[in-house]
């Protein structure tokens, strides 16, 4: 252990929701985007999963909204270090969009695009069982643009930048590909607990 | 150094009938996964005060292997009962062979590892770091660079402007940099022709007062280089969003605004 001189760190409190070399933001949700943050209506909006399923199909608006409804209680985790405890996000779980394209049983991995052409890749398993959705409400309020509304997709319990703002589709492989931060140097899962930040993480 | 410019594969264009908010802006440099994974002991060889709220921290890292102006770095304090604090931080300097690194650190209220650093520290602590992180903010000083920064979001901005000096490179550089006031300016002695200053508090006599505008960003992109503009715009959330959307404005297309935001 390489311990700093003169350094305490802040009072603390162990929380054992708290990843390693995480923070609590408290109130705070800061806002990491690489990119313009796009002018993005619902009306303008849409989702698609295409690859290897047996239904591509796309969503616009009113009909994802047409999907049973889904909240997601809990916590999220950046990479930069901050998490926020009990945030709640409100919209659709992912698996019944699943149920709808019916994937292929050679589908392993899921390339995730936004609007903006954001790319973030996932295993498929960690967008089904009830673990990823598209959500639109956060606080019972509209999604901010600037946190991705109208629509992200939220896989909680993985580092955020997997949750793909201004979400525009999957698309499902039967291999692994890089997408925007994991090209540029950050871990290919993204597992909060055990501080997969970067490549070779 | 690496400074191979890549493109990036994995970023198709946007989805079927979407709008034109058309991003997927490539990596810049490919980003060695060794060096990234490695924590190195640096340590603070030198403190220079740059204004009354920021000062830079000089760190020995003998094993550097060397970084692209705009990448960051993750800094560590460790506490003696194991309690350890990660921080990002831009590495202020520009590459070379020294094997130092500046960063240049905001005394944040209540902050836990900038206290430390502007408190705490002197020339000999040790700290850990590992890095350069991130091929996105990187300019390797290749293209002509339009940058856009407030507050500390000149720090990774001044390592392109620095990187060009040294290497005397005649590629187009121009800085629009926002601050409170002259003394708040970080590196205000060291801004040359390339850089205006808005300020938006306190202004010496006769230089205008107040937020970064349409005004500012105009002339800069009515004269476009040879292949246009690289813009790169760091800072608060709130100065980002507003920066990018008076480039956006201005005619830049989307796809080529980098930003970096911290909250």
């Amino acid at each position: 252990m390489n311990v700093t001189r003169g350094f305490t760190g802040r009072p603390r409190v162990h929380n054992p929701g708290l990843p390693p070399g995480q923070y609590d933001a408290g109130e705070d949700w800061p806002v990491l985007s690489a990119e313009v943050t796009p002018d993005l209506t619902a009306a303008d909006w849409s989702f698609r999963i295409d690859g290897l399923v047996e239904r591509p199909h796309t969503w616009d608006w009113d009909a994802a909204h047409a999907l049973p409804e889904s909240a997601y209680d809990g916590d999220i985790h950046c990479v930069t270090g901050w998490s926020k405890f009990g945030v709640r996000f409100g919209g659709v779980s992912l698996d019944a969009f699943f149920h709808v394209v019916r994937p292929h049983v050679s589908a392993t991995h899921v390339i995730a695009r936004s609007h903006t052409g954001y790319t973030t890749n996932l295993p498929l398993a960690d967008l089904t069982g009830g673990r990823a959705w598209i959500v639109w409400a956060y606080g019972g309020e509209p999604l901010p643009a600037e946190h991705g509304g109208p629509a992200r997709l939220l896989v909680p319990h993985l580092y955020f930048w997997k949750s793909a703002k201004w979400i525009a589709g999957l698309t499902l492989l039967d291999h692994d590909e890089p997408g925007f931060w994991e090209g540029n140097g950050y871990h290919e899962r993204g597992n909060p607990w055990e501080e997969q930040r970067y490549s070779g993480d | 150094m690496t400074e191979t410019v890549t493109t990036n594969p994995g970023a198709p264009a946007g989805g079927p009938g979407g709008p034109a908010t058309r991003f997927a802006v490539p990596g810049r440099i490919a980003v060695s996964e060794r060096v990234a994974a490695v924590w190195q002991t640096a340590t603070l060889a030198e403190i220079r005060r740059e204004t009354p709220h920021a000062a830079t921290f000089r760190l020995a890292v003998p094993d550097w292997a060397g970084h692209v102006p705009g990448q960051h770095l993750l800094l560590r304090l460790t506490a003696a009962d194991g309690y350890v604090a990660q921080r990002h931080y831009s590495i202020a300097s520009a590459p070379d062979d020294s094997g130092h690194i500046e960063l240049t650190l905001d005394h944040v209220p209540d902050g836990e590892v900038s206290g430390w650093f502007h408190t705490v520290a002197r020339p000999g602590d040790t700290v850990e770091v590992r890095g350069p992180l991130s091929g996105f903010f990187a300019w390797p000083g290749d293209r002509p660079a339009l940058l856009i920064g407030a507050g500390s979001g000149i720090v990774p901005l001044m390592s392109m402007v620095r990187h060009r000096r040294r290497r005397a490179l005649t590629v187009p550089l121009r800085m629009l940099v926002s601050a409170r006031g002259p003394e708040e300016l970080i590196y205000a002695s060291e801004l040359g022709a390339e850089t205006t200053p808005v300020f938006t508090r306190t202004a010496p006599q006769g230089v205008p007062v107040g937020r970064m505008t349409a005004a500012h960003v105009a002339p800069l992109l009515a004269e476009q280089p040879s292949g246009g503009w690289e813009a790169y715009v760091c800072g608060s959330n709130g100065f980002a969003e507003h920066a990018s959307r008076l480039l956006v404005a201005a005619g830049q297309p989307v796809d080529r605004i980098r930003i970096e935001r911290f909250g």
